[in-house]
């Protein structure tokens, strides 16, 4: 049980690129691009963890409780409320491009080769 | 590159960065078995030091503040790009809401059932207060400014989704909320410049610590901030639903 | 003045919101709008410059909000600057502001937008340049990727800027992803954060697995923004569609603010744990030379003038990572003043392109062949910062790449400068002769690329009859400005303190006592020996053939069609390079599969070389 979180990393950032390398759809590689964040943040709070530990949080419990890593827990918080934000920049993007070109395709967007 | 040969050198390549990747898990202390000094130095003194139960809050508002006002601009940026991205533009006019009740019945949207509306409108109010109150007492349990934020400005979305677009509109004006972004951004880095102007070093807690931890009024400037950044993400994020919305809803191609 | 580090990124950031809050009393004054701006930028770049002079004879360290380090643990983010860093970063503050001069009459019809972009991305940049904590690097890396994503995208009514943007911002955002997993992965080993502290723990323990692929994953971000190959795809799209005052910043810091982050990651941090540093040095050294020929190559073909002017960035970003990769101080000097030196002209050249889209609505060098007439004056501009691109002494690119020559004293790294030089030089005095002189013929109508070019149909409202001072101004401020990095480090006490600079740069231990004991280092330690910077002979003929060359070959690619001997050359070189380009596709699929590859073939070279 101990490499699992770990495995579970690696497995989300293959398929999150896996998702962009292959896909077809503007709106489908930009939320694999989520996906592939969403592994940053399963390390993060996966290094941070101690076993038996309680959640940062004294304001009911005595102050010196075992308890898990807080400084991961606030570096993933931020970057969630952020990654949505940027997301929908990326998404803004798409939409602009199915305007422009009529299609979603990153084949078909290839405005400039070589 | 075909689709084929993509996949297949992919294929490989992916094969190559899962290897890095084990590689390096294998020089991981297991998970659970957290090594490292931060996370402890920072549980022994947090309270002690800023009369702020919430420890999380503690680290992004006072020890690691400064990366928070980063944080923030990205957000307030994101923001601001997507206005620029989705202006209306030469050729594109916006369709006036209005203009529906003037073509047939048939053109009008379907009305949204009661069984969306009546909840969504019901549920407005509490969304609401449930985000300031998350906003405002970052110091005590898991909320904050961020968390308030986002809930904050569900409440604003709610009113969309029970069918009352218009309203929605109208409550959520681009300069306003302009306005209040910028004043939320603004105001968490004026609080780190207000100490600078007092001879501390940006971002210290000059404001009283108050005497219970985890007191409404205790932790300085913790709170204070926390309130700005739930100013600042609830103003962003009406925003961005705003215009996503509206581009979907309002702006078409003039004929 | 220890509070300058706090203001200067806080001042463009509080500056950008109030621009925006306000931007309804702005709407009708524009000039009160740009006055504003260019003063923000202007006073970041002067405090700057405060903390160059300040930090020359020794580093010094700023934590945030009081938290010093207690027994070695750093609780708190901190910011250390030498004059490297704060240079670097006041090389873009000095560039921003000349851009937005140079945007006084550019856009005459423009929200408030831009402004609050350049000037989060001024402040994205200053706290990137200056950071001395890992994540706080990938919150400022984060912030002036968003900036530029968005001030790609700035025309989207145009199909350019679109593609340019999505590949920008899909392509940087992966790698910055993959940065924050080498972060994860070097705090879960190390549990801290910030730079001196995870060098003091990872020197105390061998090079394991996690040590090496923490660097790798924390650079990929770095080796994107740099664009060196095969990470590189990216940089054409984006800086062909850019308005071209953020062109000249793209060009002139951003690439260059990602060669830095490598070079403080491998010095500051990992490098003494690394060890085996001729091998390291090795792989580096291919990196750089291979993504120089690249874009030499690339560039040579080009007829669109932005692409073209992107190609050559991605050439000296190439030769500017060899020049780290020679791990002598005199290697990194010259890096330093290579990318100041580049940076001037190679914005002087950008704002010249934008000058004649902007009065003669194209950038296609084919149909724009003998119309640069009209522009006398930019015409002179545009060619002395080409012959400062093909490194004509004194310019500051002469002296950077003699003295990176000079610390290899290897005659093939010699050898490969000069052929890129010369390719580079070559294709943009080819543009100039050909624009603004009308010599030879226009070069060969490539359909798909005369159809690109042509997209850009300006980025201004209304051409002028004349070309305004605030947009010739800057044009010919940055190629003096050229010019003047060049004299002033012919100057033996600037040459001395540059090299001085960039050894204490290279000295772990110094940034290890400046960060976490708050010592004061003035010289390196005794392991960094350092080698007289100065103008050798070699140097000199070196440069002087690569002008001679680079004029020969924009000569040769006018007037080929007239010498029948000539034409017996050229046509077996364009069946290469049309092979070469089609690995340029354009499509994102391929930039990210490639990003993939690069990062699992970097990850076996250096297992190779640490074992």
């Amino acid at each position: 049980m101990q490499i699992v979180p770990f495995l579970v990393v690696a497995w989300v950032v293959v398929a999150g690129l896996y998702g962009i390398v292959t896909s077809r759809d503007l709106i489908h590689q930009i939320i694999c691009l989520i996906v592939v964040q969403s592994s940053t943040y399963v390390l993060l709070l996966g290094v941070g963890y101690v076993t038996g530990g309680v959640a940062p949080y004294f304001y009911d419990i005595p102050l010196h409780t075992k308890a898990v890593d807080p400084v991961v827990q606030a570096l993933a918080l931020t970057d969630v409320v952020v990654e949505a934000a940027v997301t929908a920049l990326l998404l803004s993007f798409a939409i602009q491009a199915h305007k422009r070109f009529g299609t979603l395709d990153p084949h078909e967007l290839a405005e400039f080769k070589g | 590159m075909t689709s084929r040969q993509r996949l297949w050198f992919f294929a490989v390549a992916a094969a190559g960065l899962v290897a890095c990747y084990l590689w390096a898990f294998a020089g991981l202390p297991g998970f659970g078995h957290y090594p490292g000094p931060y996370g402890q130095v920072i549980l022994n003194e947090a309270v002690k030091q800023t009369n702020a139960t919430g420890v999380v809050s503690a680290v992004n508002f006072e020890y690691r503040g400064f990366d928070t006002v980063g944080e923030e601009f990205i957000l307030f940026t994101a923001a601001a790009g997507m206005s620029v991205v989705l202006r209306k533009l030469r050729g594109e006019r916006e369709r006036q809401p209005l203009d529906e009740t003037d073509s047939a019945a048939a053109a009008r949207p379907t009305q949204t059932g009661s069984a969306i509306r009546i909840p969504a409108l019901l549920l407005v109010g509490p969304t609401a207060l449930i985000g300031w109150w998350l906003a405002s007492h970052a110091q005590a349990n898991p909320s904050g400014g961020f968390q308030g934020g986002v809930i904050l400005a569900s409440a604003f979305i709610l009113i969309y989704l029970s069918g009352e677009f218009l309203t929605f509109r109208r409550l959520s004006p681009v300069a306003l909320l302009d306005a209040v972004e910028a004043v939320g951004a603004a105001g968490f880095a004026v609080i780190g410049l207000a100490a600078v102007a007092q001879g501390f070093p940006y971002l210290y807690n000059y404001l009283p610590l108050g005497q219970t931890p985890g007191a409404v009024s205790s932790s300085g400037t913790i709170a204070l901030i926390s309130f700005f950044v739930g100013l600042e993400v609830a103003a962003a994020f009406v925003l961005i639903v705003g215009e996503l919305l509206g581009q979907s809803l309002l702006r078409q191609r003039s004929a | 003045m220890d509070q300058l580090y706090a203001l200067s990124v806080t001042v463009p950031l509080v500056a950008a919101a109030v621009i925006l809050a306000a931007r309804p009393l702005f709407a009708e004054h524009r000039r009160v709008l740009d006055l504003a701006a260019v003063a923000v930028s202007a006073s970041v770049a002067v405090m700057l410059l405060f903390l160059v002079v300040r930090t020359y004879g020794a580093d010094s360290t700023y934590w945030f909000a009081g938290f010093r380090p207690v027994h070695g643990i750093a609780i708190g983010i901190d910011f250390e600057a030498g004059p490297l860093s704060a240079g670097l970063a006041s090389l873009g503050a000095v560039l921003l502001t000349g851009s937005m001069v140079f945007s006084w009459r550019y856009f005459s019809r423009v929200g408030t937008y831009f402004h609050v972009l350049m000037l989060t991305f001024l402040a994205g940049m200053t706290g990137f340049c200056l950071t001395g904590d890992v994540f706080d690097l990938f919150v400022w890396f984060e912030l002036m990727g968003v900036s530029a994503y968005a001030l790609t995208a700035y025309r989207p009514e145009e199909r350019g800027p679109i593609q340019g943007a999505l590949n920008f911002a899909i392509t940087n955002s992966v790698g910055a992803y993959l940065s924050l997993t080498g972060i994860a992965l070097i705090y879960g080993r190390t549990g801290a954060l910030n730079m001196a502290q995870i060098a003091v723990y990872v020197n105390h323990h061998p090079p394991s697995g996690l040590v090496v692929i923490a660097f790798l994953l924390i650079i990929t971000g770095l080796l994107v923004k740099g664009a060196i190959v095969p990470f590189h795809f990216w940089l054409a799209d984006a800086h062909a569609v850019a308005p071209t005052p953020v062109c000249v910043l793209f060009s002139g810091v951003m690439v260059e603010l990602g060669l830095y982050g490598i070079a403080r990651m491998y010095w500051s941090v990992f490098g003494a744990a690394l060890g085996h540093q001729a091998a390291i040095s090795r792989v580096f050294l291919t990196l750089g030379l291979l993504t120089a020929v690249t874009g030499a190559l690339f560039c040579f073909r080009e007829r669109h003038v932005k692409r073209l002017l992107a190609f050559s960035t991605i050439s000296h970003a190439g030769m500017f990572l060899a020049g780290f990769a020679l791990l002598t101080p005199l290697g990194l000097a010259g890096a330093a003043l290579y990318v100041a030196g580049h940076a001037f002209v190679k914005g002087a050249l950008f704002l010249g392109a934008g000058i004649v889209l902007h009065r003669l609505r194209s950038v296609n060098e084919t149909w724009l062949h003998g119309r640069g007439r009209r522009l006398p004056v930019t015409g002179v501009i545009f060619t002395v910062a080409a012959f400062g691109l093909a490194d004509l002494p004194p310019f500051g690119t002469f002296l950077g790449k003699g003295w990176i020559s000079g610390s290899a004293a290897a005659p093939w790294l010699t050898a490969i400068f000069l052929v890129c030089g010369v390719l580079v030089g070559g294709a943009v005095l080819r543009v100039a002769g050909g624009v603004f002189y009308g010599l030879g013929d226009p070069p060969g109508e490539d359909p798909q690329m005369a159809a690109e070019a042509n997209e850009e149909t300006g980025e201004t409202d209304e051409a002028r009859q004349r070309t305004p001072l605030s947009m010739l101004a800057p044009a010919a401020v940055f190629a003096a400005l050229g010019l003047a990095t060049g004299i002033a480090a012919l100057v033996p006490r600037v040459a001395a303190g540059l090299e001085a600079a960039a050894a204490r740069f290279q000295d772990q231990h110094a940034y290890i006592a400046t960060v976490l004991n708050g010592a004061t280092v003035t010289r390196a330690g005794p392991g960094h020996p350092v080698a007289p910077a100065g103008v050798t002979v070699a140097a000199v003929v070196t440069a002087l053939c690569s002008v001679l060359g680079a004029a020969a070959l924009a000569l040769a690619a006018l007037y080929w069609r007239r010498l029948p001997l000539l034409r017996r050359g050229y046509e077996p070189g364009a069946g290469l390079t049309v092979a070469i380009r089609r690995f340029q596709s354009g499509v994102i699929n391929d930039y990210i599969t490639w990003l993939v590859a690069g990062i699992a073939a970097l990850g076996g070279l250096l297992a190779v070389a640490i074992h």
